[in-house]
């Protein structure tokens, strides 16, 4: 019986469970609600992807209005593969947020904190899940706002003009895409997606549903952080409290780049996309400029949380890449990737926010000699790095198997070299933290550090091991990837 | 026990050996128990696979799928067995060595020290009974990262500098091309099976050969082909029982070891030859062998100027490589086995000297042979063994290297070799004939040298020794790498 809820359960939690940290008014405990309804929402959307594995779609009329009257919520394997990514993500940072947040933000605002995170958890599941263009800008607004409260809440005052920063090019991206359903509503009459796909076939020729296609691209790219429309992100990771960064890094921009997705190759089939607009020649350039500019840019950061906002720049190129090239093989490279950066990047800024609680600082010099204070760590900040330079047993060889496949099976030299230097980049600005943490003496050798409580770096050490586990046993995600990559590409077989 | 299990035991067994040193920092006595007692485990349970590949088995380990058909699995043939029995064997003599010298020079961070090197040794095993060049290139990553704390080892800046070449270039040659190699191949041949004959043959554009194997020779950094040989040199800040048994042994022999599997089980002896892909990459080895020696002579820093001799003798084992003929391989082989036991005596040597008087000049050394001469003879032997002078085991390989190049006919290798020859005598020699003839400049400080610390002087006896007993009963050494080419 409850089973047959489970899409609108997995959204309608959350939902309620924002108001009621509010209400509940004390720390602790809009901490635990919030945990265990992430919790919660984690097994739904296991059990969600376990029900689209063993019997395909599954197609759900919200309030028992069908489509295209009322909204429709439909999960495939590529959405319930990204609904499994957000709530698991927010559950593990979740466990790591209470201690953490109480160090980080004052005790009164803490509810407040909570309240956002489950309405910013609301917003990226119901974009995820929802069958329903209208919809899905709808949950952005929601995930957008809360975002820009979620930030603001740091104590740190930069974090305000990151989050105005992020509110001004978030709304404009918000509009853009506005701006495109509307078109697209214009021409066709309808906002379900499932619909949108059959009917724009018909009027694809029409410069408005051109000018659609345009104006969504650009507005979701915004959000995704797609070079050269990144400048929010860096400011706003870096200035965000640890564990809310760590939430980002592991779910909104993965998000926006589903959102990317399902645009290009459902709602506007690929042929349209790629053959018609020519997308992957403007892609394919931008996200290789990014992913080289942004790795660079890394390398020379001071403020470690900022290098690892630049880091996701560069790592959304690589899932860009993987998009632009157009076949099942790229699109399972992009897919993986996101679910393997999120694990990866979640894992570093919780390492950070580790360190951050007892240095109290995420700058490059204050973290010298800390490697043999917290050997715990510092030791995860190793393998999460090394996951993300593409070291083999780790989630990010295989995203880097997959793409490099899929540029040589285009053909495509160049491309598989450029995607392998720019991993070295990413070992430069990886290897400089970790030479400062563990050969630099430390600045101040009277003060005494201790390693980071239990409580900390038990979640932080579950995402390291994800990162292991899923880069030796790959059947979960690069079966599902695939799966999901055939789908998008229209290849039942 | 199982050679099946013995093979799988081989890696995990440093594993736990390392657990166990780890466990027991503040216990030095147990703690070096531990690793002496691994060490000999290793040797042990190496041993027991080695009569089931002489009959010609192939023991075989499968552990789990990585992507889908693509392995993590291990199979034992001869070539790698050669390597996992000198790695091994030469590990018992230089963890007696390190003991020695460890505490004799109160190095600090001991347990660090053993417990990567433990780790380094499991990855070696691994590199060497690697089933496919997957499981290959992940223990040759763990071999790179483990080593880098022993290279760093000392913390100062220049031990610093020295790891951060030593793990860019290695990492970045791996990453950068072997990978890009391996994908490339994994592509082409739906396989990354060592299978013997190869796996390019029919699925490769011979056109595109000379790129692949240049891809996979310099991809392969751990085998010192110039211009990224730089790591090599830079590796020498590190204590000097890493230099003698990673950087003259495990590390750059699993390099040269790679290099003799991809040429082997990869492209196949028979496909390069027939295709003529390996003109490029033999002069480039040449050219390796020739410059390294020439740069080793201008030297006065011994462990600088061993560095330059091993890259240059790898270059050898790659120059064999690249001749792509039976003798030629087989020499190679040979080469891996002689020239451990050679370089090991002599950067124990180095150590021994550096232990007792504190120097690392050659032209400080004049006059020590006479008040170390346990240490200076063995010097010797290792001298003329890499040189190829009887009765040492050094003779064989180079034997049959230029036989082997003869064989293929190229007249022009030969003469390398040759030369090479003579630069090794021109820079190896004066060593010990300083040590023993030389005269210092301050004779009441040389009368008070000592020999270094009893462990020191046991090991590098035993691997000068090593080398006599190599020239003597080379026939071990011979069959098991004729059995490489049994099948074909």
């Amino acid at each position: 019986m409850i089973s047959a809820q489970l899409p609108a359960l997995q959204v309608v939690l959350p939902l309620l469970a924002g108001p009621v940290c509010l209400l509940l008014h004390h720390p602790r405990l809009s901490w635990a609600l919030a945990t265990a309804v992430s919790w919660l929402a984690f097994f739904i959307s296991l059990a969600l992807l376990d029900q689209v594995l063993s019997s395909g779609t599954i197609v759900y009329a919200l309030g028992g209005w069908a489509a295209p009257w009322g909204i429709e919520y439909r999960v495939d394997e590529i959405n319930a593969f990204v609904l499994l990514i957000v709530s698991g993500i927010s559950a593990i940072t979740l466990a790591f947020a209470r201690n953490s947040i109480e160090y980080e933000i004052r005790a009164e605002r803490i509810h407040i904190l909570y309240t956002g995170w489950m309405l910013c958890l609301t917003g990226l599941l119901g974009i995820t899940i929802t069958g329903d263009v209208f919809n899905v800008f709808v949950f952005l607004e929601i995930a957008s706002l809360s975002s820009y409260l979620l930030i603001s809440l740091s104590r740190d005052p930069r974090s305000l003009t990151a989050a105005f920063r992020y509110l001004v090019l978030g709304t404009i991206g918000a509009t853009f895409i506005l701006i495109g359903i509307a078109l697209l509503y214009v021409m066709t009459g309808t906002l379900n997606m499932f619909d949108l796909s059959q009917r724009i076939a018909g009027v694809s020729d029409s410069r408005t549903v051109k000018t659609a296609f345009i104006f969504l691209s650009v507005g979701i790219a915004l959000k995704a952080a797609v070079f050269p429309l990144h400048l929010w992100l860096p400011n706003a990771y870096a200035y965000a409290p640890s564990a809310v960064s760590a939430l980002f890094a592991g779910t909104a921009t993965k998000v926006a780049v589903y959102l990317l997705f399902r645009f290009f190759f459902t709602v506007f089939d690929p042929q349209f996309s790629f053959d018609v607009m020519q997308l992957d020649r403007l892609l394919l350039p931008l996200a290789l400029v990014g992913v080289f500019v942004a790795s660079v840019t890394a390398i020379f950061q001071t403020d470690v949380k900022r290098m690892l906002g630049y880091s996701s720049v560069a790592q959304i190129g690589y899932m860009v890449i993987g998009m632009s090239l157009v076949s099942v093989l790229g699109v399972t490279a992009g897919i993986l990737h996101l679910f393997n950066h999120a694990l990866m990047k979640a894992a570093l800024f919780v390492v950070l926010g580790c360190v951050v609680f007892r240095i109290g600082s995420a700058r490059l010099e204050d973290m010298a000699g800390i490697g043999r204070a917290m050997p715990w760590t510092a030791g995860a900040f190793v393998i999460g790095g090394l996951s993300l330079v593409g070291v083999p047993l780790t989630v990010g060889f295989i995203s880097k198997w997959y793409l490099i496949l899929a540029a040589l099976e285009h053909g495509w030299w160049w491309l598989a070299a450029l995607v392998l230097i720019s991993s070295l980049l990413a070992l430069v600005y990886i290897w400089r933290v970790i030479e400062v943490i563990y050969f630099q003496p430390p600045s101040d050798p009277s003060r005494e550090i201790a390693e980071a409580p239990a409580t900390l770096l038990i979640p932080t050490w579950l995402l390291i091991v994800a990162n292991v586990y899923f880069g030796i046993d790959t059947s979960l995600t690069v079966g599902v990837a695939e799966r999901a990559a055939r789908l998008l590409m229209g290849d039942a077989s | 026990m199982s050679p099946e299990f013995a093979t799988a035991l081989a890696v995990f067994l440093p594993l736990f050996g390392a657990v166990g040193i780890a466990l027991l920092d503040r216990h030095p006595n147990p703690r070096e128990t531990v690793t002496l007692v691994t060490a000999t485990a290793l040797f042990l349970v190496v041993c027991s696979v080695a009569p089931a590949v002489y009959r010609g088995d192939e023991p075989a380990v499968h552990f789990l799928e990585l992507v889908p058909h693509l392995s993590l699995a291990l199979r034992v043939e001869p070539l790698g067995l050669l390597f996992a029995l000198i790695a091994s064997g030469l590990w018992i003599v230089t963890s007696v060595y390190s003991i020695g010298y460890m505490r004799g020079n109160n190095e600090s961070h001991q347990t660090r020290f053993y417990v990567c090197f433990a780790v380094a040794l499991s990855a070696t095993m691994g590199v060497a009974f690697a089933a496919n060049m997957l499981t290959l290139f992940i223990f040759y990553e763990v071999l790179t990262l483990s080593t880098y704390p022993l290279v760093a080892h000392k913390g100062t800046d220049e031990a610093k500098r020295g790891g951060r070449v030593y793990l860019g270039l290695l990492l970045s040659t791996s990453i950068g091309f072997l990978l890009l190699a391996m994908i490339w191949t994994w592509f082409s041949a739906g396989t990354l099976d060592f299978v013997n004959g190869g796996i390019l043959r029919d699925t490769l554009d011979p056109s595109l050969l000379p790129l692949m194997l240049a891809l996979y020779l310099f991809g392969i950094g751990k085998a010192a082909l110039m211009p990224f040989h730089r790591w090599l040199p830079a590796a020498m800040v590190a204590p000097t029982p890493v230099s003698a048994l990673l950087h003259a042994v495990a590390v750059v022999k699993a390099g040269v070891f790679s290099v003799a599997k991809v040429t082997i089980y990869i492209f196949g002896i028979d496909f390069l030859r027939d295709a003529e892909a390996t003109t490029f990459m033999m002069w480039i080895a040449a050219f390796t062998l020739i410059a390294a020696s020439l740069v080793a002579m201008t030297k006065d820093n011994l462990k600088a100027r061993l560095a330059y001799s091993t890259v240059s003798q790898l270059a050898y084992i790659t120059l064999g490589a690249m001749l792509v003929n039976t003798t030629a391989l087989i020499g190679a082989g040979m080469h891996i086995a002689t020239h451990a036991f050679g370089k090991i005596t002599l950067f124990f040597c180095a150590g021994a000297i550096y232990l007792a008087t504190h120097k690392t000049e050659i032209s400080d050394m004049n006059g020590l042979g006479r008040a170390m001469p346990f240490t200076y003879g063995a010097m010797l032997i290792g001298a003329l063994s890499i040189i190829g002078l009887p009765p040492l085991g050094g003779v064989w390989s180079k034997w049959y290297l230029a036989i082997g190049s003869l064989e293929a006919g190229q007249w022009a290798m030969l003469s390398v070799l040759f030369i090479s020859s003579l630069l090794n005598i021109a820079y190896l020699l004066p060593i010990p004939i300083r040590g023993f003839f030389g005269q210092s400049s301050d004779r009441g400080e040389t009368n008070a040298v000592r020999e270094a610390p009893l462990p020191a002087v046991i090991a590098l006896t035993f691997s000068a020794l090593g080398c006599l007993v190599l020239f003597f009963f080379p026939g071990p050494l011979y069959r098991l790498m004729a059995l490489v080419f049994a099948g074909q």
